[in-house]
C-alpha cells in the first residue's frame, strides 16, 4: 500500500505478509511511518492504494463492514485511551456488550477473566485515571482481547511509561505471544524482540528497509540506516 | 411602603415569573434535543450534514431573537395560520417555546462542540478500534463526555433562555413578566423604579441558582484523566 500526507509520502509501497500466530516487531526512527501503518491496518488512517487483507478478507473502506472488521483487529495505543468516564470493568465489557451483542453477566465474567490474566482484576471498579500508567495499559490489552481480535496491533505500547512500568505490560505481552496471538508490535524494546517475535520489520522513510530475525537483526543489520539506528539506540 | 405592597394584589407578580419559567423549561428541553442533535451533525463524517449544522448555527445565532419571535407570531402564525394548539393564547404560547428553542439550539450545539473539543481524539480512536460505528461511538463514549465537559456553557446558555424568554412579549404571550411590567409601569407611574427593581431581582433569584449549581456540577462532574 501507498499513503500520503498531503506532500510527504508516508508510507512507499508497504508489502507486508503476517501468518497466523506470528509476532511481528516493527522497529525504526521516529517519523519513519510506524504509527501511521499500524493505524493504516485498522483504517483509523486511509489509504491511497493497495488493499488490507485480514484472514483473507478485504478491509472495507467505511460503514457498518468495516465496523465490524475492525472488531477483529485489536489495538494498543501508546496514550493507552481507556474511556476516561467508564470503570475499568465497563471498559473491558462496552465492546462485547454493544458490538457483540453479549448479555451483561457474560461479558462481566469475559472481561473479570481477561483483567484477572493482565492482573488487574482487583482494580475493576476504579476509574482510568485512579490506575497507574501501567496498570491501564494492561486494561487496554484486557479490553482489546475481549473483542477476540484476529490480530494485535501494538503503537509503542511501552513508551509513554516510567521505566518500572514497562516490564509488568512486556509481560503481558509476551505470555500473549506464547499463547500463540498474531501480533504486530512498534516498539523499541529489544528484550522484547528477542523474546517474542518471529520477525523484526526495519522501517524508515516510509519504507521496510529490512526484515530479518531478532538474532540476525540486532547482531548483523544489513542495510546503513538500520546500522545508524542500532547504533544510536544502542549507544544509550 | 403601602402602596409599593398594594402592587402585588393588583398584580400577579409570581404568576408572570411562572410563565417565563415554563417558557424557559420547554424551550431548554428542545433546544437542549436539537441542540444535541446539530452538534452530532457537526462532528458526524458525512459533509452535508456538517454543511447542515454549520449553516443552521450561523443563521440562528446570527438573527436576533425579536426577529424570530417576530417573524413566527406574524409569518407563521396570523399570514399562514400555522396553529399549534386550539386556543389562541395556548397556541402563541407554543409559537413562543418553538422560537426560543430553534434559537438557543445553535447556542446549545456550540456549547457542546467546546465540551467535544474537550475530549482527547484517542476516545474516539479507541471506540472505534473495538468496532463501534459513529453514533454508538458518540452515544456511549464522545457525548457522556462531553456534556461534562460542556457544563458551564450549558448553564450560561439557560441563563440567557431564562433572561431571553422576555422576548417573547414581542409576539404577544402577554402574561410573562415584562410585559406584565410594562403594563404596571404604565398603571403605577409614581412607582417606577420600585417595579423595575422587583422584576430585575425575580430574575436574579431564578438565575442565580442556576449559575452556582453549574459552577458546581462541573466540578463534580469532571472526567478525570
Ligand atoms: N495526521 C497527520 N497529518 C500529517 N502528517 C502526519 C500525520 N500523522 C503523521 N504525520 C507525519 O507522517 C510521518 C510519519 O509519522 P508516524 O507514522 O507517526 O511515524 P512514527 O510512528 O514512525 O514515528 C511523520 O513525518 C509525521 O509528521
Ligand atoms: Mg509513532
Amino acid at each position: 500500500m501507498n499513503k500520503h500526507f498531503g506532500e510527504l509520502h508516508v508510507l512507499r509501497d508497504i508489502n507486508l505478509d503476517v501468518a497466523r500466530g506470528e509476532v511481528v516487531v516493527v522497529i525504526g526512527p521516529s517519523g519513519s511511518g510506524k504509527s501511521t501503518l499500524c493505524r493504516a491496518i485498522n483504517r483509523l488512517e486511509t489509504i491511497d492504494d493497495g488493499q488490507i487483507m485480514i484472514d483473507g478478507e478485504v478491509l472495507p473502506a467505511e460503514g457498518k463492514a468495516l465496523a465490524k472488521l475492525r472488531a477483529d483487529v485489536g489495538m494498543v495505543f501508546q496514550s493507552f485511551n481507556l474511556f476516561a468516564h467508564k470503570s475499568i470493568l465497563e471498559n473491558v465489557t462496552l465492546g462485547p456488550i454493544k458490538v457483540k451483542g453479549m448479555k451483561g453477566g457474560e461479558a462481566k465474567e469475559l472481561a473479570m477473566s481477561l483483567l484477572k490474566r493482565v492482573g488487574v482484576d482487583n482494580q475493576a471498579q476504579k476509574l482510568p485515571a485512579q490506575l497507574s500508567g501501567g496498570q491501564q495499559q494492561r486494561v487496554a490489552i484486557a479490553r482489546a482481547l475481549a473483542m477476540k481480535p484476529k490480530v494485535m496491533l501494538f503503537d509503542e505500547p511501552t513508551s509513554a511509561l516510567d521505566p518500572e512500568m514497562i516490564n509488568e505490560v512486556l509481560d503481558s505481552m509476551v505470555a500473549l505471544a506464547k499463547e500463540g496471538m498474531t501480533m504486530i508490535v512498534v516498539t523499541h524494546e529489544m528484550g522484547f524482540a528477542r523474546k517474542a517475535a518471529d520477525r523484526v520489520v526495519f522501517m524508515a522513510d516510509g519504507q521496510i528497509m529490512e526484515e530479518a530475525t531478532p538474532e540476525s537483526f540486532f547482531t548483523n543489520p544489513q542495510s546503513d540506516r538500520a546500522k545508524d539506528f542500532l547504533g544510536k539506540i544502542l549507544s544509550h | 411602603m403601602e402602596n409599593y405592597l398594594s402592587l402585588f394584589e393588583t398584580y400577579d407578580v409570581p404568576a408572570a415569573f411562572w410563565v417565563n419559567i415554563q417558557l424557559s423549561f420547554w424551550a431548554a428541553i428542545f433546544a437542549l434535543v436539537i441542540g444535541t442533535v446539530l452538534a452530532l451533525f457537526r462532528i458526524s463524517p458525512i459533509p452535508s450534514l456538517q454543511w447542515f449544522g454549520a449553516a443552521y448555527v450561523n443563521i440562528f445565532r446570527n438573527t436576533p431573537l425579536t426577529i424570530i419571535l417576530a417573524f413566527g407570531f406574524l409569518g407563521l402564525f396570523s399570514v399562514m395560520q400555522v396553529s399549534l394548539a386550539g386556543d389562541l393564547n395556548a397556541s402563541l404560547f407554543r409559537i413562543a417555546i418553538v422560537g426560543l428553542a430553534l434559537y438557543h439550539a445553535a447556542f446549545v450545539c456550540e456549547a457542546i462542540r467546546s465540551g467535544v473539543n474537550t475530549v482527547p481524539l484517542g476516545q474516539a480512536e479507541a471506540a472505534r478500534a473495538i468496532g463501534l460505528g459513529f453514533l454508538p461511538a458518540a452515544r456511549l463514549v464522545i457525548l457522556p463526555q462531553a456534556f461534562r465537559g460542556a457544563i458551564a456553557p450549558l448553564g450560561n446558555v439557560l441563563i440567557a433562555l431564562i433572561k431571553n424568554s422576555t422576548v417573547a412579549a414581542a409576539g404577544s404571550v402577554a402574561t410573562e413578566s415584562s410585559s406584565l411590567m410594562k403594563t404596571m409601569i404604565e398603571f403605577r407611574s409614581d412607582l417606577v423604579i420600585p417595579i423595575f427593581l422587583t422584576f430585575a431581582l425575580g430574575f436574579v433569584i431564578l438565575v442565580i441558582p442556576i449559575g452556582l449549581l453549574t459552577t458546581w456540577a462541573s466540578r463534580k462532574l469532571a472526567v478525570a484523566r
